[in-house]
């Protein structure tokens, strides 16, 4: 079995030097670090980040990792909950120079890797975009040929993550943003939740037998799943990855 | 200690005993599976225990419902850190279920519909530590959470209490389940924090 090599083998924390941050929107912001031992990821897998006050206390959070695999490097988007406890820290106060412990990669199951050929659906609600941009840019790094389709559920234009990057790919990659508040200007539709005429119009047959990710809020993500299967989408090629209310 | 976070301060009240290491307490019941949900019918749904010479007990719903059932509060902890309390459920024992099954096995892999599979020590299914439940806070137990029932084993993280449950195997050796074989630790204790592949 594949897994067996590595079975046992443990995570280690590591440092990882903050090389830049930048916001993505005004509530969500990109961390790039630099990590000398990391061990490389695969798209869709995700990096513990643990803060430590000066008493001792510390947090940890999972994030899924936003960039494709290149050396040493590791982007996480981090959206802010005001209440929260990790995500201030991280979209406010986190400066070029920090450094904080990070754990990974994480999890093995809601992962795209180049050796995949056939097309992918990418259904994204909110910040469930970061996963799955991962898996965009892997592909690219890559040079994959394999045929990507992505829906995008956002509240807002405002809203939208990578809107630059996504704008740049969508050569390559078949886009289609669902605002479900506000739509752009001259939009054709009204705004509203992805229902069963958009994944009709907007994803692969049931017939391109594409390999579906799904990854979003915890109804976002039932909903899509479940649109998915009604339409003929087989049970076992719907990858889903949920984030609940983690507390922020 | 780990290394200091610049300008990072706790907003968590430390004193909170009754949670494990690196977990932090939610109220709302957060959702977490690998693909769809499967949406089982009462009519086909049927519960089996097979014990290692393959020799297996099986249970339909009307039947398994006729088995003597508790209600229990218990704390649950999730790998991906956030615990719940006093969560209310009924369900039946395994060891009303395991009562009848001959076996010198020392493993359980417990299987779902939907293909998940997650395995655990059987010593760990005994002793009033684990059911099958099929009602939570005094509710049919909703298909996001597993029903029409899952197993609940709440002395290891949560992915060990599988969703959907529709049988266990007894084995002689080991078996790694789903999240298991993806680097998710082998048994789960949250108060030794075994997340992932060689947490001790």
């Amino acid at each position: 079995m594949a897994g067996t090599a590595v079975l046992g083998r443990r995570l280690s924390w590591l440092v990882g030097t903050v090389t830049e941050v930048h916001d993505e929107t005004p509530a969500a912001r990109t961390i790039v670090f630099d990590v000398p031992d990391w061990p490389g990821h695969v798209a869709g897998q995700h990096v513990d980040v643990r803060l430590t006050a000066p008493d001792g206390y510390s947090a940890v959070r999972s994030y899924s990792i936003a960039n494709a695999p290149t050396a040493n490097r590791v982007e996480i988007t981090v959206v802010r909950i005001d209440d929260g406890e990790v995500s201030p820290y991280l979209t406010q106060t986190v400066a070029q120079g920090d450094q904080l412990e990070l754990r990974g990669p994480i999890g093995g199951w809601f992962v795209w890797r180049p050796a995949q050929t056939e097309p992918v659906q990418l259904i994204a609600g909110g910040s469930g975009i970061v996963p799955l941009m991962a898996m965009i840019r892997t592909r690219a790094l890559a040079q994959s040929n394999a045929p990507f389709r992505l829906l995008y559920s956002v509240r807002n234009p405002e809203s939208v993550l990578y809107a630059a990057e996504l704008r740049e790919c969508s050569r390559d990659v078949s886009i289609t943003f669902a605002y479900t508040r506000t739509v752009p200007d001259g939009w054709p539709t009204p705004p509203g939740r992805i229902d069963a005429a958009a994944v009709a119009a907007h994803t692969w047959p049931a017939n391109a037998a594409p390999q579906c990710y799904v990854c979003g809020p915890t109804p976002f993500v039932e909903s899509a799943a479940d649109l998915l299967r009604a339409a003929g989408q087989e049970p076992g090629s719907i990858k889903t990855e949920r984030f609940g209310p983690t507390g922020g | 200690m780990g290394l200091i976070s610049r300008g990072f301060t706790s907003k968590r009240d430390t004193t909170e005993t009754k949670l494990p290491p690196g977990q932090y307490l939610t109220k709302d019941f957060p959702v977490l599976s690998a693909g769809p949900t499967p949406r089982v019918s009462l009519d086909t749904w049927a519960f089996s225990i097979a014990n290692e010479a393959g020799e297996s007990k099986q249970w339909d719903w009307k039947s398994f419902r006729a088995l003597p059932s508790e209600e229990f509060t218990v704390d649950i902890h999730c790998v991906t850190r956030w615990s719940k309390f006093d969560t209310a459920w009924e369900g039946v024992s395994l060891d009303t279920l395991l009562q009848d099954v001959k076996t010198s096995a020392g493993f359980a892999l417990a299987h779902s519909y939907g293909d998940y599979t997650t395995n655990v020590p059987l010593a760990d299914l005994r002793d009033g530590k684990a059911w099958i439940v099929f009602k939570y806070a005094g509710k049919e137990l909703a298909p996001e959470h597993g029903g029409p029932a899952r197993l609940l084993i709440p002395h290891l993280y949560l992915w060990k209490s599988a969703k959907w449950v529709r049988g266990i195997s007894l084995m002689t050796s080991d078996k790694p389940g789903f999240w298991e074989s993806l680097g998710y630790n082998n048994y789960g204790d949250p108060w030794r924090e075994q997340r992932y592949w060689g947490d001790v």
